[in-house]
């Protein structure tokens, strides 16, 4: 266990994330994606604090702030997917071509 | 050569666990079953941080993302069409794009830490995480965890205004149309 394999796992982690945020029509299955980008964020920033800063605490802060981001993120894009189903009824990207109508 | 440590096997069982069940993610029939994968992914991500030493986020991330994949699994059955995976579901556009970005941005990102030269400072063990990292939540860091709190309350304040039906301005769904019942033509922009 040593930074390169983190940092090797925290990329395939990411590069997940981009193919699905990339791909996905649906609107969850797209969050989805951004949340294992920033998982692999979380991954790549412990793996630095543990195996390269040497026991400073304010490497886990900046996760701690990583996971406030995940939590803000997921909560607002659900809360957006709502609005725009109730308004659309569209739950996929495909539909939504025009910002306004 | 020696025998692999307990570390090292659990540490590529995590890994493991953690790439395929989030390739599996977008792999699954039903969108409930990709919600749970994505536990699994997070779960498996949690248990490497603990094996990183950083027992204390590897568990607040496990017993987060429990919460927030149980919310979108109801999202989910709420929301999308077949919830329950009875038919095979491939739901992507630009699938080429997304595959040669994915590929391209790992072998970047893979290739990076082979090529620096990276700092080897590893923790002192046994290091106290938990209690340093106690200590400078409520210390030195007490601005930045405090900004994360408020930004937490402006967002549950943001997510009722997006979502209640009757706000400052009127009706939320003032304005918005029914969808027609066929299939609505794709017309270009």
């Amino acid at each position: 266990m040593n930074l390169q394999a983190v940092l090797v796992v925290a990329a395939a982690l990411f590069a997940i994330g981009v193919y699905g945020a990339l791909s996905q029509q649906s609107l969850v299955m797209l969050i989805m994606g951004l949340e294992m980008m920033i998982n692999a964020g979380i991954l790549a920033a412990v793996g630095f604090w543990s195996l390269a800063a040497g026991g400073n605490p304010q490497g886990e802060m900046l996760v701690i702030m990583f996971m406030t981001v995940m939590a803000v993120e997921m909560a607002l894009g659900f809360s957006l997917i709502t609005n725009v189903y109730r308004i659309r009824r569209a739950d996929i990207t495909e539909k939504l071509r025009r910002l306004r109508e | 050569m020696n025998a692999p440590s307990w570390t090292t096997v659990l540490f590529w069982f995590f890994a493991a666990g953690g790439v395929i069940t989030g390739y599996r993610v977008f792999r699954a029939d039903s969108m409930v079953r990709a919600a749970f994968f994505l536990l699994a992914s997070f779960a498996a991500t949690g248990g490497l941080l603990v094996l990183l030493g950083a027992e204390f986020l590897g568990m607040v991330l496990i017993l987060m993302m429990a919460g927030e994949m149980l919310v979108m699994a109801i999202i989910m059955v709420m929301y999308m069409m077949n919830p329950a995976g009875l038919n095979p579901m491939f739901m992507v556009h630009q699938h080429r794009t997304s595959v040669i970005a994915a590929v391209a941005s790992f072998l970047a990102l893979a290739v990076l830490p082979f090529v620096i030269t990276l700092p080897a400072r590893a923790n002192p063990r046994p290091v106290a995480a938990t209690a340093q990292l106690g200590t400078e939540l409520l210390g030195d860091s007490m601005l930045v965890f405090q900004t994360a709190g408020v930004t937490l309350l402006a967002t549950i304040v943001g997510t009722v205004a997006l979502t209640s039906r009757r706000g400052r301005y009127g009706d939320a769904e003032e304005g918005s149309k029914e969808p027609p019942l066929e299939e609505e033509a794709m017309e270009s922009p």
